[in-house]
């Protein structure tokens, strides 16, 4: 018996036409169309592809919970081992309705999921946690070595056989790490590395580091005599007691204080509980960290116009990038509320 | 967070930190060198006045950079 398999594709490879019918509703089809033929060439007798969903770019855009619900109903229906979409190459729409489909796939029926992606479609970040996505050219020249990548990684998740790191798998790494016995230690290991980095060789990091996205900067303050600034800080600095419990390191939460009655951040009312750096200066006088002295003092003299009632403070050592982020959204949204004009964020 | 204030508030956010290379991969537009990690805006060690007179420079400079028309990441070293 051969394992069951339901592909997606849009209009396009489905054979529907163009953008003219970007619009097209979720529609199932038996058997392989289009890129589904050559996939299930790659499959040999082991899966069968037994229907494909053909539907709209744009319908699945623009109805995207409606969409969403109708082709899983389809798959329910039909119980396959593995859910294949696309390619989508760097199609945008394309490559969020795979993501979309793969993830609410795996999420609600437990059935394995893949796609494969160009690494910049904006599906790539929207849902490579949540499905597999495999690596693949910009357009549908790389089909060929895209279906072959999504065959042998498909059979592995149907069969449930472990797999090895996502660049030897050929997809785009799910941010998961998992413990396992090398046969060298860590520091023989880095100086392996480092001996082919100084030799220009090729060498890969074990611990790659997150990347970061930049923003163009915001519109300057025009009337600084008139500005409210903000106070923020990630160096732990909490009224003495910590009474929100913030924690020492690895953040979770940031809290909100009252500094509206006050001209300083005494040792008496105030310390730092960061886990991060020496305390020994910040817990003698907490204005080394946030300066409230001195934005007293520059308000008075009609430097800039008014500090903000609420000093945001956090811990920023070992804190994920994900809780950051959405600390900084939370914040800039009470801030912009606030009208608030600019902020100055002090971190240690 | 630094970058998530300003995208969500459309506010300029001026951070000053000691380790530049670390504002500048998380994303900070207006950033101002501290004086070290554990007093970024002070200079306790070398006594009270030294000490104010500093956290009153580095204020003052990220009062300037929250005023600067930029169009990429900027240090303001002065």
């Amino acid at each position: 018996m051969s394992y069951r398999v339901v592909c997606y594709i849009n209009q396009f490879y489905g054979g529907k036409g163009g953008e003219e019918v970007a619009d097209f509703k979720p529609e199932l089809v038996e058997g392989p169309v289009g890129p589904g033929l050559e996939l299930q060439k790659l499959f040999g007798d082991e899966a069968r592809v037994i229907g494909t969903i053909i539907c709209g770019d744009g319908y699945y855009a623009e109805h995207i919970e409606k969409a969403r619900a109708e082709c899983l109903k389809i798959v329910e229906d039909l119980k396959p081992d593995l859910f294949v979409a696309g390619p989508a190459f760097n199609a945008g729409r394309y490559g969020v309705a795979c993501g979309d489909i793969c993830a609410a796939i795996t999420q609600s029926l437990d059935i394995p999921s893949l796609t494969g992606m160009f690494p910049e479609n904006p599906g790539v970040e929207l849902y490579r946690a949540q499905t597999f996505i495999v690596k693949t050219e910009g357009s549908a020249r790389g089909m060929k070595q895209a279906l072959t990548s999504m065959a042998r990684l498909g059979l592995k998740l149907i069969k449930g056989e472990l797999l090895g790191p996502a660049y030897e798998e050929g997809y785009i790494h799910r941010g998961i790490r998992k413990n396992f016995f090398k046969d060298k230690r860590g520091s023989l290991r880095a100086i392996d590395i480092l001996l082919q980095k100084i030799a220009g060789q090729e060498f890969r990091t074990e611990y790659e580091m997150p990347t970061f996205k930049k923003i163009p900067p915001a519109p300057p303050i025009k009337d600084i005599k008139h500005a409210t600034i903000a106070l923020v800080t990630s160096g732990g600095i909490v009224p003495r007691g910590n009474p929100d419990r913030l924690r020492v390191s690895s953040a979770e939460s940031y809290a909100k204080y009252d500094i509206s009655g006050l001209d300083d951040l005494t040792p008496d009312e105030f310390e730092s509980i960061h886990g991060g750096y020496d305390r020994m200066w910040a817990n003698l006088d907490p204005d080394v960290v946030v300066p409230l002295d001195v934005m007293r003092e520059l308000e008075r003299e009609g430097v800039f116009g008014k500090l903000h009632p609420y000093l945001y403070t956090t811990t920023g050592t070992g804190t994920s990038v994900a809780n950051a982020e959405r600390f900084g959204q939370e914040i800039g949204r009470e801030l912009k509320e606030a009208g608030v004009d600019g902020v100055i964020l002090t971190s240690t | 967070m630094t970058r998530e204030i300003e995208r969500v508030a459309q506010i300029p956010v001026a951070q000053i930190a000691t380790i530049v290379p670390i504002m500048l991969t998380v994303g900070a537009n207006r950033i101002v060198p501290g004086v070290a990690i554990p007093h970024p805006v002070g200079n306790p060690e070398a006594g009270p006045e030294e000490d104010k007179k500093t956290r009153r420079k580095l204020v003052l400079r990220a009062l300037k950079a929250l005023q600067a028309d930029i169009s990429e990441q900027t240090i303001f070293e002065s």
